[in-house]
């Protein structure tokens, strides 16, 4: 999937998965995709969280050798 | 319209200081207006010098220990300090940010801390000693924001 912007949460516990997901959307333009890699597995229904409440759209998940990868679609 | 999300912080320890910063920063996130009120010992939680912030096992009989500690040695002298430092450690290694970390992600998130001013009077603190970007107020202050919000929680 094409994205204009990575996000390494590697090693980070809750909340800072979610907080610098909001910090990287914050500068990009919308309808752009930021990709996000995390190794937290509360992540997963977090990220889905997020996007519920503020718009974003989570475009694509998945999870390969303890890595969960997201697509986020900036509103 | 915004959703909005009040907090007292009324705890002065490590682990009850993470409550408050967490659910701040990740509903700043989310878009809610935040406003926290620190009272009693929770307004440590606003000082510049967190080290005073520390855990004890003591009072917290269901906190993991490496080995069971019985309570005569919990006692002792250092135990409360030796904990915390394990605990410090523990949440580095787990990748969970440290309460200054989080602190600054809610201000920069404009998150509101609002300090008890009675408490001030109370345990004659400093004001010089709190970190900038703080406001003094009363249980008034307080009901003002925390009359329309949409979450309010008390910790």
């Amino acid at each position: 999937m094409n994205f204009q912007k990575e996000l390494d949460a590697r090693g980070l516990n809750c909340p800072l998965p979610i907080l610098k997901t909001k910090k990287s959307l914050a500068d990009m333009a919308s309808g752009e995709v930021l990709k996000v890699v995390s190794t937290d597995c509360g992540s997963v229904k977090d990220m889905q969280a997020f996007a519920k409440q503020t718009g974003n759209e989570l475009l694509e998940q998945s999870e390969a050798n303890g890595e969960y990868t997201f697509f986020m679609k900036k509103k | 319209m915004t959703k909005k999300m009040a907090i007292i912080a009324t705890k002065g320890t490590l682990d009850m200081a993470y409550p408050p910063f967490i659910l701040g920063s990740t509903a700043a996130a989310l878009g809610y207006d935040v406003q926290i009120f620190f009272t009693f010992y929770g307004l440590q939680l606003l000082k510049k010098d967190l080290s005073d912030v520390k855990i004890s096992p003591l009072a917290n009989p269901a906190m993991p220990m490496p080995v069971p500690m019985p309570v005569l040695v919990q006692v002792l002298p250092g135990m409360e300090s030796m904990a915390t430092m394990m605990m410090k450690d523990k949440l580095k290694k787990k990748g969970v940010a440290s309460l200054e970390e989080l602190r600054n992600l809610c201000q920069e998130a404009d998150v509101k801390f609002v300090a008890c001013q009675m408490t001030v009077d109370l345990f004659e603190f400093d004001k010089k000693d709190f970190i900038d970007g703080i406001e003094f107020g009363g249980a008034a202050t307080f009901m003002e924001f925390a009359g329309d919000t949409d979450i309010c929680l008390f910790v």
